[in-house]
């Protein structure tokens, strides 16, 4: 084999620039991913949207005619996009730190000079881009089927990327504690999915019987939903004010609780 | 300086497994170092709580003087480590594995790339370069790593028996490969459980068994060991000093028994020639049994056991 080794040795790197490189070499595997796999990540959300807006939208919407003085399709339009962008961030993280744990390549990460804290930006930029791609092809499809208003663009792109972070905290975390495969599928099916649905993608609390208006407000899906919605239409279930802290908690508690995870080694070093 | 350095390291498993009962091991820089040991010994282990995959249970580790407590992002800055088993995406390009590895010890782009291809040449990996890295042979992945690991340029390169399941071809040519990186001041230290292989490489080496190491010292000293036998002769009186033989290194262990060291050329008839003129009557003879002696027949055993099992 070879001969000589005509490259230097580096220098030592200013910390700083050592960690942007690293982020960024993170996402752009993260994102190279994404694409690779297209047919895993982007495609299934834009075929489970065109049959929602088909089925609830176009056959069952037109009897059930307006919802908080919207259209129906209007109305499900931000619930349908937030939807997948849940579903999808959460998604792409759990499988792709799973996916690292299981193949072993987390190692590669583990044994380079980069903090946990940089590791799990990383991921959770992964997330964030392939939640908001997703919510970004949803938008597009939606637009086949209804004309979306934007009453506040700002408070449309604040909501969707909380969201899109504190879902890809939770795949993250799911995935530390993930031991097999059935353990990253257990959380979404038994726990996102049912959550989402009765977190008012499809109508409004109001709507509900007292008790369970009452309960649907211990969701917290339900104040995304509905920042997300008042971003698009002006109308929301919920106050603005305790919609954000809550999304803005939720974020800074998972970001602390999954470095701290990560610096004890839970579920990655021995 | 040292690039390593590590002082009573212990490591007990959860499952209550003690994998390391306190090991001291110092390597010099420049330094060519075989960590040899039988399978289970805690070479792994010890790999692991170098690069921060273990952690450990107590004792401290240095690499170049940082502590891995303290200063753990620069001492792993100056490792680069090739792992018993396979540990990149195998669904990923080869380019990309080495590429991405640069870029999360800081390297910049451009010289990311021109690491990247500089290195999957030396490992001919070159042609292979847009393949994923599912589709290569043993070897090749196991170069595959090899480029990885020495991407960023580490001052101290850790292979965890980097050649076993590797074929006598590709097994001779990695070991030219790794002189090479040695003698331009790589520093390297690799496990192993052939002899043969820590012979033909290292200048050092230290021997590990059940956790513990049982021998540390140089390549030629250990195999000097190894090709000696030890006697023990018991006399039927007390011997007040002991008999002069010379050629022979010897020691009274009390004063009725005596230890000589007989290498394989020299015999033994010359001993008792000696021990008969000088009047030491001897009752008994037994051969003792040394540690690292039991060891290789075990290294041994376990090699022919793995040949046949196919593994
Ligand atoms: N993750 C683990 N959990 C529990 N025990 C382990 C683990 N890894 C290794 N061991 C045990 O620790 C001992 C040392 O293993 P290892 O360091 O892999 O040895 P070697 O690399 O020399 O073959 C063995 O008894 C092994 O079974
Ligand atoms: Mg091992």
């Amino acid at each position: 084999m070879a001969t000589t080794r005509t490259l230097g040795r580096s220098g030592e790197p200013s910390l700083a620039r050592a960690h942007r490189i690293g982020l960024e070499t993170i996402v752009r595997r993260e994102y190279g991913r994404i694409i690779r796999i297209w047919g895993q990540t982007l495609l299934p959300p834009v075929v489970t949207a065109t049959l929602y807006f088909i089925i609830f939208g176009s056959l069952i919407g037109r009897r059930i005619g307006q919802m908080g003085g919207y259209d129906y399709m209007q109305f499900i339009a931000p619930g349908l996009i937030m939807m997948s962008v849940i579903t999808n961030s959460y998604g792409n993280v759990v499988s792709s730190f799973f996916g690292a744990k299981f193949g072993k390549h987390i190692e590669e990460l583990l044994v380079a000079p980069l903090p946990n804290w940089l590791i799990v930006l990383g991921y959770i930029s992964g997330g964030v881009m392939r939640g908001l791609l997703v919510g970004l092809v949803v938008t597009l499809v939606s637009l086949f089927f209804t004309h979306v208003p934007v009453h506040h663009p700002l408070l449309v792109v604040a909501s969707v990327l909380l969201t899109a972070v504190v879902f890809s905290l939770g795949g993250f975390f799911n995935a530390i504690f993930a031991k097999n495969f059935d353990q990253i599928s257990w959380f979404p099916t038994f726990v996102l999915t049912p959550m989402t649905y009765l977190g008012g993608v499809f109508y409004s609390v109001s709507l509900l019987p007292d008790w369970a208006e009452t309960m649907s407000y211990a969701n917290p899906i339900l104040y995304m939903v509905n920042a997300f919605r008042y971003g698009f239409l002006g109308a929301s279930d919920v106050s603005l004010g305790v919609a954000f802290a809550i999304m803005g908690t939720f974020a800074i508690v998972m970001f602390t609780v999954v470095v701290t995870l990560m610096n004890r080694g839970t579920g990655i070093r021995e | 300086m040292k690039a390593l350095s590590i002082r009573g390291l212990t490591k007990t498993y959860r499952n209550g497994v003690k994998a390391l009962r306190g090991i001291d091991l110092d390597v010099d820089e420049g330094g060519f170092f075989a960590l040899l040991g039988p399978n289970g010994a805690g070479k792994t282990t010890t790999i692991g709580i170098i690069t921060s995959l273990v952690t450990k249970t107590s004792g401290s580790v240095q690499v170049f003087g940082y502590d891995i407590e303290h200063e753990l992002a620069r001492a792993k800055s100056c490792i680069g480590v090739v792992p018993q088993e396979i540990n990149f995406n195998q669904f990923e390009k080869i380019f990309k594995i080495v590429v991405n590895q640069a870029g999360f010890y800081g390297l910049p782009r451009r010289k990311a790339l021109e690491r990247a291809e500089h290195y999957l040449r030396q490992l001919q990996l070159w042609e292979k370069r847009d393949h994923i890295a599912r589709s290569l042979s043993g070897g090749m992945k196991r170069r595959l790593m090899i480029a990885r690991a020495l991407v960023h340029e580490p001052r101290l390169l850790i292979l965890d028996e980097p050649t076993a399941g590797v074929d006598i071809e590709i097994r001779r040519s990695m070991w030219g490969f790794l002189r090479e990186i040695n003698g331009q001041g790589t520093t390297i230290i690799l496990t192993t459980h052939y002899l043969e292989e820590a012979e033909s490489l290292c200048r050092n080496i230290a021997i590990i068994d059940d956790g513990r190491i049982i021998e540390n010292d140089t390549m030629a000293r250990v195999i000097g060991k190894l090709s000696q036998e030890t006697f023990v002769l018991n006399f039927r009186e007390p011997v007040s000093d002991p008999p002069s033989l010379p050629g022979y290194v010897t020691r009274m262990t009390d004063d009725h028994t005596l230890e000589i060291d007989v290498s394989k050329e020299q015999g033994l008839n010359a001993i008792f020639g000696k021990l008969t003129e000088s009047g030491h009557e001897v009752v008994s003879m037994r051969n003792k049994v040394n540690r690292l002696e039991e060891l290789f027949m075990r290294l041994v055993e376990s090699r022919g056991a793995s040949g046949a099992g196919g593994s």
